[in-house]
């Protein structure tokens, strides 16, 4: 599905929100980058156009967060299954994380995915090293190195590192080299051992609880060593309100310090492990109502500029086992541009800031100024029809997982071509 | 909605009991159903052939993923005095790391042609998972999962309390100690406010009471003298050692200086207040053993009364029942 | 509509026949301080009548009998859910046991209530008594006393109100003899 070198995409509605724009311009492309927005350069003959009238054509989208699983999981997912449905969702640059097995932590496990990313990927899989030495929150990695070999943020992999001297001298060494440092705020002493948000449910379920402030002390460790070592910091994925106003008064405050948010925790709350579906079984755990409005806010105001996937795939047996022995995540990489328009819908945000967080919000946050779709800049298209309306199917899914508490959910907008540095990785099928 | 999703699980088409797994989303009437068959089944105990053959012929399986000899014994000598065939699973968890998963279990039985299975299981949850994936032909019961529901123990404590005080309405019961990790309690609470006790009380200090605990329908004391003023049934729970370690806890001692029901402490219920324990006790942790001895001490019926409740439950489960 | 089959005078003048026929045999076998129990719930009231018209059974009280633990149809209607409990005063072991009931159709209410009988102990022996004995048996067991052998139609069932007016009534076709 390669199709020409140099084509156009004419007739939709360009929207680019890293450029500000939003109008009716047509897009053109040769080898791999864009060559002109709105009339053709002079001598420029397109081998083919692609129809976009009544489409939104938009920046690939930028997923922060996304497991893979290759290496060591590849019963889960591996990178070619899970970047076709990256490709089929209209994202081009997905994160991995660190904890694969082998962790990424040292400068040739990063060349390993580079390398395996080359052969097979349907998109560009960007690694996010380990801060510590196999995750264990104690002896450094060599951050610097990592760097060097192609990782665009190093992070603690969600497993979180306890020792609050390891946190100072990790953010302290990564502020030397001006390295992105992405931290899971979770207090594991706080979590001990819980499964769900503690509330009202998780008491009528007997789950184990994950209080708020096994989040929020984290947040405010986190930001207090944040603005003691002047390092940047990224908070991923956060789940909770209060955290949300802390992030607010920090960014307002100066502190170098940037946020995502799992697409699902817009969405769902803690009413919907209800029944212990095992579908909602996600950390951090959906909370209440208040913070998912909370979270929508911070969304809405731009205190929180990244909207993520979060994916996690999962093998079918992972999930069936009682609630909390399940493995926790869900397969989200083709939920992410739906529900991020339903919260268009939904009257949260207009299209172009919804589309920020998908796209230059996220490329900011690395650091990477792409994102945007200028002359100039690789060719990573997505074009999306925003009025059709479509189901969630199991059959459907492309990920090799299909653990995801939104089959059945309605939604409109759905994506029709993506270009990844100029090639067509996915075109829907009439 | 929690409500709503167990009534369609647990229940026949006809309304009949199919699976037991939670009071949550069962009615009075049933609750009460099980009560009243209950009262017919203790006299079975009592006769020269402890046995009817209500269920001869039908196979039901222990399948005990956490030990517990006392509740499988009442559960085994439910089934046995109903004539029928029990199977004793105790399945630990190296079970499951040698590959056989959970369903692999199910299955086998199901093979083998099980009609139920009493599941016991340190997960919440646990029963619920094993009922969503049973067979159409198999009943589940839930023996106790994690820290979620053990409903047969709360109907026989229900089973107690209206052999000695009647009526629920006036009633007002205080549940004290560690309400938090207690299945138990939790099944409880749902039992009380479904037969519409007059005023539910639980009691105990914050690191044991759950989040929105008031949500379940409670009124939540600290102050065991005042949560104890004027009531009719005292709930004590058990606690477990390990609370300690987890810092809920400063000691046994301080435990039941604060929260131990004494003879002093059990004066200011009513004079004619039952003193209940789902066992085992210990003494000097949770209760005084005058207290457990005493004359308000209900704690040996108990056990007695959980064979019959679970032979109703069985029973009622197991026979598909007149339609509506 | 159920149609009146027996009035109440009709009924007491059959069981008065039934208490001198019981009286009679008594007598004759010899049995000693018998014990009258009655099958839930038509023949519990039954058994009343005739306890009440024979002095010698006013020494011990009766028994009661609940046989839904012990039917041969509980896989296909379950448990019943009005079981009551089943009530026997006194030690059966080496016991003379008038077993009564209301109708004696096909035999099985009289199985199961032979199994329990023995599950409660060993009687030295057992009689059995019913106000209404009609065609249809299933089991080889007949009626050692019976008030009436009427002609009924298969399809008919016959429904004993009561306990303070006793009436017979035939019901409509298609379901079980019951009293109510």
């Amino acid at each position: 599905m390669n199709g020409a070198s140099r084509f156009s995409i004419v007739g939709g509605r360009l929207i680019d929100p890293g450029n500000d724009i939003d109008r009716l311009a047509d897009v053109h492309v040769a080898d791999g980058r864009i060559v002109a927005i709105g009339a053709p350069p002079t001598n420029f003959r397109a081998e083919q156009t692609h129809d976009a009238s009544g489409k939104v054509v938009c920046p690939g989208l930028i997923d922060l967060c996304a497991r893979l699983r290759e290496p060591g999981a590849e019963q889960k997912g591996t990178i070619a299954s899970e970047t076709q449905a990256a490709a089929a969702s209209g994202i081009t640059t997905l994160c991995v994380q660190p904890d694969t097995n082998p962790v990424i932590d040292t400068p040739a496990d990063a060349e390993l995915i580079r390398r395996r990313a080359k052969q097979v990927a349907s998109a560009r899989v960007l690694s996010v090293g380990a801060l510590t030495l196999n995750l264990d929150g104690e002896q450094l990695t060599e951050m610097a190195a990592l760097m060097d070999a192609g990782c665009v943020a190093l992070s603690d992999g969600g497993v979180p590192i306890d020792n609050t001297r390891v946190i100072r001298r990790v953010m302290e060494y990564a502020a030397t080299f001006d390295i992105l440092c992405m931290l899971h705020p979770m207090d594991s002493n706080l979590r001990d051992g819980g499964c769900a948000h503690e509330g009202a449910v998780s008491t009528r379920l007997g789950l184990p609880g994950i209080p708020e402030a096994a989040e929020t002390v984290a947040v405010a460790r986190n930001l207090a060593l944040a603005a003691h070592t002047g390092s940047r910091l990224h908070l991923r994925g956060l789940s909770c309100a209060t955290a949300a106003v802390m992030l607010r008064r920090a960014r307002h405050d100066r502190v170098r310090v940037s946020a995502d948010v799992a697409a699902h925790q817009l969405f769902l709350t803690e009413m919907d492990i209800d029944g212990f579906d095992s579908s909602c079984h996600v950390i951090p755990p959906l909370r209440t109502v208040a913070d998912r409005e909370g979270l929508r806010n911070a969304v809405a105001v731009g205190a929180i500029t990244a909207i993520s996937s979060d994916h996690q795939p999962h093998e079918g047996d992972a999930k069936l086992l009682p609630f909390p022995e399940t493995e926790p995540g869900i397969s989200s990489l083709e939920t992410l541009l739906p529900l991020t328009l339903k919260l268009v819908d939904e009257g949260v945000l207009e299209l172009a800031p919804a589309l920020a967080c998908l796209t230059s919000g996220p490329a900011d946050i690395l650091g990477l100024g792409a994102g945007r779709l200028h002359v100039g800049s690789v060719a990573d298209i997505c074009v999306f029809d925003p009025n059709t309306n479509w189901r969630l199917n199991v059959d459907d899914m492309l990920s090799k997982s299909h653990s995801t508490p939104f089959l059945g959910w309605e939604f409109r907008g759905q994506v029709q071509q993506t270009f990844f540095e100029g090639r067509l990785t996915f075109e829907r099928k009439r | 909605m929690e409500a709503f999703g167990n009534t369609r699980l647990q229940l026949r088409d006809n309304g009949r009991l199919r699976h037991f797994l939670t009071l949550d989303g069962i009615g009075r009437e049933l609750l009460t159903e099980i009560l009243d068959n209950a009262e017919s089944f203790t006299g079975v105990s009592e006769r020269t052939v402890k046995k009817v053959p209500l269920l001869r012929g039908k196979v039901i399986a222990n399948l005990f993923f956490e030990n517990s000899t006392r509740t499988r014994t009442t559960f085994e000598l439910a089934a046995k005095r109903l004539s029928a065939d029990v199977l004793n699973l105790n399945i630990d968890a190296s079970a499951t790391s040698k590959g056989e998963s959970l369903l692999d279990t199910l299955r086998n039985l199901e093979a083998m042609h099980c009609d139920m299975f009493v599941v016991r299981h340190a997960s919440s949850g646990a029963a619920h998972f094993i009922a969503r994936h049973a067979a159409p032909h198999v009943s589940v019961i839930n023996a106790g999962d994690g820290r979620h529901a053990h409903p047969t123990q709360a109907m026989l404590d229900m089973f107690t309390i209206r052999r000695h005080k009647g009526d629920f309405s006036q009633l007002r019961v205080a549940i004290v100690g560690d309400i938090l990790h207690s299945r138990v309690a939790r099944s409880q609470i749902l039992a009380l406010n479904i037969l519409r006790a007059g005023e539910l009380r639980i009691i105990a200090p914050r690191t044991l009471i759950p989040a929105e605990a008031r949500n379940l329908g409670v009124h939540v004391y600290h102050d065991m003298d005042k949560g104890l003023n004027g009531v009719d049934v005292i709930i004590m729970l058990r606690l477990q050692r390990e609370r300690m370690r987890g810092a809920r806890l400063p000691s046994e001692h301080e435990f039941f200086q604060r929260y131990g029901l004494t003879e002093q402490r059990l004066r200011l219920a009513r004079p004619d207040a039952i003193v209940m324990h789902p066992g085992p006790i210990n003494r000097g942790v949770e209760l005084d053993s005058h207290v457990a001895d005493g004359a308000q001490s209900v704690i040996l019926q108990q056990v007695g009364f959980g064979i019959a409740v679970r032979m109703a439950v069985m029973s009622m489960a197991l026979g598909p029942g007149p339609a509506p | 509509m159920n149609k009146l089959f027996m009035t109440e005078t009709a009924i007491h003048a059959l069981l008065d026949g039934m208490a001198r026929d019981l009286s009679r045999r008594i007598a004759e076998q010899g049995v000693d301080a018998p014990l009258m129990v009655g099958i839930h719930t038509g023949g519990v009231w039954i058994a009343r009548e005739l306890a009440r018209r024979l002095a010698l059974a006013m020494e011990t009280p009766l028994g009661e009998l609940d046989i839904s633990f012990y039917r041969d149809d509980f896989t296909q209607i379950g448990m019943n859910p009005q079981v009551k409990p089943s009530h026997l005063p006194v030690d059966l072991d080496g016991r003379n046991i008038i077993l009564v009931d209301d109708v004696l159709h096909t035999g099985r209410t009289i199985r199961a209530a032979l199994n329990e009988l023995f599950d409660y102990g060993r009687p030295r022996s057992v009689m059995l008594a019913v106000l209404i004995s009609r065609a249809g048996r299933q089991l080889p067991i007949q009626a050692d006393i019976s008030g009436l052998e009427p002609a009924i139609d298969p399809q008919d069932h016959i429904i004993l109100k009561g306990p303070d007016t006793l009436e017979l009534y035939l019901g409509e076709p298609g379901a079980k003899d019951r009293a109510e």
